[in-house]
């Protein structure tokens, strides 16, 4: 049993944005623990008012310098569905395509960047550079492919410059996808030994029984668009969000945070892969087996390895993708689009959780009203439950201040957050 | 550390270099990541000692700060006031750094409690108008762009480590735009601000055919009453020309006259 207890994070290091944690324990009792969000808010939603259609996606995608092709994606969705435009086929496999790609691109950028140094005890990648020189070329290696495939079909691996409202501007180059099909396929290699070095990490033993929110899989993984399910059981269409994210403002918080069935959810990829186990790649399925990650999992230190069963997922589907993509003819790549007054929802699949653009238009294709509910904002108070319960757990063993401290921020740098994103 | 860093046989010091975000997207230092192969290399040239994104160590004693964002609250200005002071080389990072970037097109609504209140709705925020690092201490080194390309940033840092005088292209986007071959944007029917706005970043939208923004400011010399004769040309509006000139903030002095009173909120004024 451990009586008193002082750990004050002021900027947690190695995740987006700016938080703070605060965990005061006095006679053994854990009289605070407090997840703060001091993140300065930007107020995109109030800069787009008044602003035309085809300025929501270019700005959007500014909210996040990691997501931004999640970002700029959910908001053509929803400009599409206000304007009641449906994608062709083949546009909607190249946006899956970029997404997938973004999606492995974060994903590594996060899991041996950010969270790697923990278990490698460093406090950065950089030290590793000399002591696992093979480690880090391999996450270069990783990323350096997802983000050429994000410059080769979106224009711009950061802020895309070819998505736009009604498709591309202009088509990826078939030799180059079929480059980097081969590419894909070599990568299996390297996410074999990603495995391998997440299986030698010591996941933290920590579990909270929570509700998970992700977007519904109808004979596939989902990433963009369809119905919301928990595993609560709550279960909604796209369009009726609000009921699923009821934001709400608390003190210490510039980040509004969200309830659904209880006092917090969680979303990302151990939500994603909670709720659609059985729609994963086999190979994934594989690999999650091989890390003792089944459904339902409630460790949130698992949404590592989640993140990495997801890499496997999404490099086998960008493989199928590019071959259906390559043996087809380009039909053509950006449709004409007519603003229509009305209301648009998108929910979308990034690399943190689920992602929700709305934007009310009027007649001209104007928004007159906008809305975003991000990933970390949902799960800021999930984040807030689990230190509490983290705190308890570890005082009642006797951790000392310092394993303490550690495995908060390694419980926060595990969902991963977004705060710039989440404060927006 | 310095002897093992050397340049046509001078040798030369690694600086300490330190990183910081205000408001922002966190983007730009995200790029310092990007460009995988030469990335060994690049970081090779420094010595970083406080990268809160990528690292826990840190390190208040540095040469050079790279400040990322805008200044949009109280603590932020104190924060850029204390890098000022320890940076021998304070570099405004970015165009959030540079301009007020995105976050500034908040700043065109007179009244700024309706913005508070429009995502907030009654609780109670903290936020000042967007202002951009030079309007609060000096900057030594602009790296313009939304998001900065890290060629560049590679060229402007390996400048400062040989001590060579930074320099910028005078010529717009236009120039590198030709240059690559690209068809005009104009004739596929697309608004561009290539021709007035500062070069550098090889005509990256055009080249994936989306005409520019002008997230790099303008170029010297800029003439905007003839791009607007030109924009009339081909059929935009002088709303559409607005949207993309003060997208960023570079172009601030010339949005003034664009701007209609009223054009469309109600809430929309002349900006701060």
């Amino acid at each position: 049993m451990k009586l008193t207890c002082d750990i004050d994070v002021h900027h947690l290091t190695r995740v987006e944005g700016h938080g703070n944690i605060h965990i005061r324990i006095r006679n053994g009792e854990v009289v605070k623990a407090q997840w703060e969000v001091v993140e300065t808010p930007r107020f995109f939603e109030a800069m787009l008012v008044g602003k035309k259609w085809e300025n929501a996606p270019y700005l959007c995608g500014r909210i996040c310098g990691i997501c931004s092709i999640g970002h700029t994606l959910a908001s053509i969705r929803a400009v599409e569905n206000c304007f009641n435009i449906v994608p062709s086929e083949q546009t909607a496999k190249l946006r899956l395509l970029l997404k997938h790609m973004e999606t492995l691109q974060s994903h590594i950028l996060h899991l041996y960047f950010l969270a790697a140094p923990d278990f490698l005890n460093t406090g950065s990648v950089f030290p590793l550079i000399k002591s696992h020189p093979e480690v880090v070329q391999r996450a270069a290696r990783l990323k350096l492919l997802a983000n050429d495939c994000c410059d080769v079909i979106g224009g711009r691996r950061l802020h895309p410059t070819r998505t736009v409202v009604g498709g591309f501007t202009m088509l990826p180059d078939k030799y180059q996808l079929e480059q980097l099909r081969q590419r894909l396929e070599t990568s299996m290699a390297d996410l074999e030994q990603s495995a391998e070095l997440f299986a030698s990490f010591a996941i933290p033993d920590f579990s909270r029984e929570t509700e998970f929110v992700s977007l519904k899989g109808k004979g596939s993984y989902p990433f963009i668009g369809g119905s919301l399910v928990s595993t609560d059981g709550v279960e909604l269409p796209e369009n009726e969000y609000l009921q699923m994210t009821n934001e709400y403002c608390v003190e210490n918080s510039t980040s509004k945070w969200s309830r659904l069935s209880r006092d917090s959810f969680a979303v990302g990829s151990l939500a994603r892969l909670n709720n659609n186990f059985a729609h994963l790649h086999p190979s994934a399925q594989e690999v999650a087996k091989g890390l003792g990650l089944a459904p339902v999992n409630h460790n949130p230190f698992m949404n590592n390895v989640a993140q990495l069963v997801e890499c496997v997922h999404v490099v086998q589907d960008a493989i199928r993708l590019i071959r259906e993509l390559t043996a087809a003819e380009w039909q053509e790549v950006r449709q004409q689009v007519t603003p229509q007054a009305g209301t648009g929802v998108a929910a979308v699949e990034v690399p943190r959780g689920i992602l929700y653009h709305c934007y009310e238009c009027d007649q001209d294709g104007r928004i007159v009203k906008a809305d975003c509910v991000i990933p970390t904002s949902q799960n800021h108070a999930n984040i807030q439950h689990d230190i509490q319960a983290l705190a308890d757990n570890y005082a009642k063993k006797g951790s000392s201040d310092k394993e303490i401290e550690l495995l908060a921020e390694m419980l926060v740098r595990a969902y991963d957050p977004c705060i710039s994103c989440s404060v927006h | 550390m310095s002897a093992e860093l050397s340049y046509m046989g001078v040798d030369l010091t690694r600086p300490r270099v330190a990183f910081f975000e205000l408001s922002s997207c966190e983007g730009c230092q995200l790029q310092l990541l990007n460009k995988e192969a030469s990335l060994l290399d690049f970081f090779n040239l420094l010595q970083v000692v406080q990268f809160r994104e990528a690292m826990s160590e840190k390190d208040d004693t540095y040469d050079v700060a790279f400040v990322e964002g805008s200044v949009t609250r109280a603590d932020e200005e104190e924060r850029l006031k204390i890098i000022r002071k320890r940076a021998k080389i304070l570099i405004a990072f970015g165009s959030c750094a540079c301009f007020g970037g995105v976050n500034q097109l908040k700043n065109r609504f007179a009244d700024q409690d309706w913005v508070k209140r429009e995502v907030y709705g009654d609780f109670a925020i903290d936020t000042q108008p967007v202002r951009p690092l030079a309007d609060i201490v000096e900057v030594d080194v602009n790296i313009y762009g939304c998001p900065v390309k890290k060629e560049e940033v590679e060229r402007i840092v390996t400048d400062l480590v040989v001590g060579k005088t930074i320099l910028y292209p005078k010529y717009p986007v236009c120039m590198d735009c030709k240059a690559n071959e690209n068809i005009c944007l104009f004739d596929l029917g697309e608004p561009c601000l290539g021709p007035v706005t500062r070069a550098g970043c090889d005509a990256w939208c055009p080249n994936n055919r989306m005409g520019c923004w002008g997230c790099r400011g303008p170029a010297e010399a800029a003439n905007v009453e003839q791009l607007k004769n030109i924009m009339a040309e081909h059929g935009f509006s002088s709303e559409t020309l607005l949207d993309r000139l003060e997208c960023f903030g570079g172009f601030s002095a010339f949005v003034d006259g664009l701007r209609q009173p009223q054009q469309d909120t109600g809430k929309q004024g002349s900006g701060i």
